[in-house]
C-alpha cells in the first residue's frame, strides 16, 4: 500500500506541475524535501539521544518494571506477545504514557524506544510483528489527552475560552484510538507475517 | 484551568527527568554512566531513519508543491460539502497526516481567518487533536528498526484519522449546540 501512496504522491505532483506549465515546482519539491528529511534527522539526533539515556537509567534503576506491573493487565491485553518482565513491555507504556500527556518531543523518542526492543522480540527482522503493529496504529492515532499546542493557538487567536475543546478532542481522539484498535485487530488476520 | 494545564505541560518533563535520576540514585544506579551508555543509541536512530526521512518528505513536498493537494482537496470537497463538512477544514483534514508543520500553520490560518470559537474554528482544532501526522509516524517508527514490511499499519492510520475527522465534525455540531 505505501508503495501506491508514495507513487500516487508523485504522480499527482508531476501531473499538476506539467498541466500548469511549471514542472520545475516537481524538481523544487524535491530539493525541499530531502533538505527537510535531513534537518529533522538531525534534529533529532540529540533529542533522541537524551530520552535514551534517560531511558537506560530509568531501566537501569528498575523503573520500567515497576510501570509494567502497574499497567500490567491493560498492556498485556494490548500486547499479548509481548512477555511482561520484558523492557519492551515498560517502554512501550512509558512511551504511550508520553503520548497521552502530550510531552511534545519526548514521545518520537520515546517511541523509537520502545521499537527497539520490540525488534529484539521480532522474528523477521524487516517485517513488523503484530506487536509493532498495534503499537504504531495507537500512536499514529493520537492518544494525547492534553492537547497543550491547540490550546495555546487558541489562546493566541484570542479564544473567549481556549480550554473549552478539550471535552470535544477528547471524545473524537477515543474514537480514532478505538477505531484503530478495532481497525488493527481485524487487519491482522488478513497481513500475517510471511 | 487554562493556567493549570499549562502549568502541567511546563512542568512535567522537568519533574519526570528529576523523578528518574532521584530514583535512580536511590537505587544506587550509576547515573551519569547509565545514561552515556544509553545515549550513544540515538545517532544511529537518527542516522538509520533518514533514507525513509528522504523518501517520505520529497514525495510529500513534490505533492504538495506542486499544487496537486490543492486539486485533491477541490475534487474531494463536492462530497464533503454533501456530508455537510467545513469546506475550509477540508485542506487541514488532508494536510494532518502527512505533514505536522504543515496542519499547524493551516490551523493557525483557520483561527485567524474564522477565529477560534467559530463552528470552523472548533472543528479545525478537535480534527487537529485527534488525528496525528500518521505518515511521518510510520515512517519514523518503522524506520529506526529498518522494516520493509509494515503489513496493515498505513490503512489502519488512515481508517482511524477518518474516524476522528468524522467523529470531530459529529461531536463540535452536538457539543456546542
Amino acid at each position: 500500500m505505501i508503495n501506491y501512496i508514495w507513487f500516487f504522491m508523485i504522480l499527482g505532483g508531476v501531473i499538476t506541475s506539467a498541466s500548469k506549465g511549471q514542472i520545475n515546482l516537481v524538481t523544487e519539491g524535491v530539493l525541499k524535501g530531502s533538505e527537510q528529511a535531513v534537518l529533522v534527522a538531525l534534529g533529532l539526533i540529540g533529542i533522541v539521544s537524551f530520552w535514551s539515556g534517560v531511558m537506560r537509567i530509568a531501566q537501569d534503576a528498575g523503573l520500567m518494571e515497576m510501570i509494567a506491573r502497574a499497567l500490567g493487565p491493560v498492556a498485556r491485553k494490548l500486547f499479548p506477545e509481548v512477555p511482561s518482565h520484558h523492557p519492551a513491555m515498560g517502554a512501550l507504556l512509558v512511551a504511550m504514557s508520553a503520548n497521552i500527556l502530550g510531552l511534545g518531543n519526548a514521545c518520537t523518542p520515546l517511541g523509537l524506544k520502545a521499537m527497539g526492543h520490540l525488534q529484539e522480540l521480532n522474528g523477521d527482522k524487516e517485517t513488523a510483528s503484530n506487536a509493532m503493529c498495534t503499537f504504531m496504529a495507537l500512536t499514529s492515532s493520537s492518544l494525547t489527552v492534553i492537547p497543550t499546542t491547540i490550546i495555546a493557538l487558541r489562546l493566541t487567536h484570542g479564544s473567549a475560552s481556549p480550554t473549552e475543546i478539550i471535552g470535544p478532542i477528547l471524545i473524537a481522539t477515543t474514537c480514532s484510538t478505538l477505531t484503530a484498535l478495532a481497525v488493527d485487530a481485524l487487519l491482522r488476520r488478513f497481513s500475517k507475517k510471511r | 484551568m487554562t493556567s493549570l494545564i499549562q502549568g502541567l505541560s511546563r512542568w512535567a518533563i522537568p519533574l519526570l527527568l528529576l523523578g528518574i535520576t532521584t530514583l535512580g540514585l536511590s537505587k544506587r544506579v550509576p547515573i551519569y554512566e547509565s545514561f552515556v551508555e544509553g545515549a550513544k543509541e540515538g545517532w544511529q536512530t537518527a542516522l538509520r531513519i533518514l533514507p525513509y526521512l528522504v523518501g517520505m518528505l520529497v514525495a510529500i513536498q513534490v505533492f504538495q508543491h506542486s499544487g496537486a493537494l490543492d486539486r485533491l482537496i477541490d475534487l474531494v470537497s463536492p462530497l464533503t460539502n454533501f456530508l455537510g463538512f467545513p469546506r475550509e477544514v477540508l485542506p487541514l483534514a488532508l494536510m494532518r497526516p502527512i505533514s505536522g508543520s504543515g496542519s499547524l500553520a493551516l490551523l493557525s490560518q483557520t483561527f485567524a481567518t474564522f477565529g477560534p470559537d467559530s463552528l470552523v474554528g472548533r472543528v479545525a482544532a478537535t480534527v487537529m487533536g485527534s488525528t496525528e501526522t500518521s505518515l511521518y509516524v510510520l515512517t519514523v517508527y518503522a524506520g529506526s528498526v529498518g522494516l520493509k514490511r509494515t503489513r496493515h499499519t498505513l490503512a489502519t492510520s488512515l481508517i482511524s484519522d477518518v474516524a476522528g475527522v468524522l467523529a470531530a465534525l459529529y461531536i463540535v455540531l452536538h457539543y456546542f449546540a
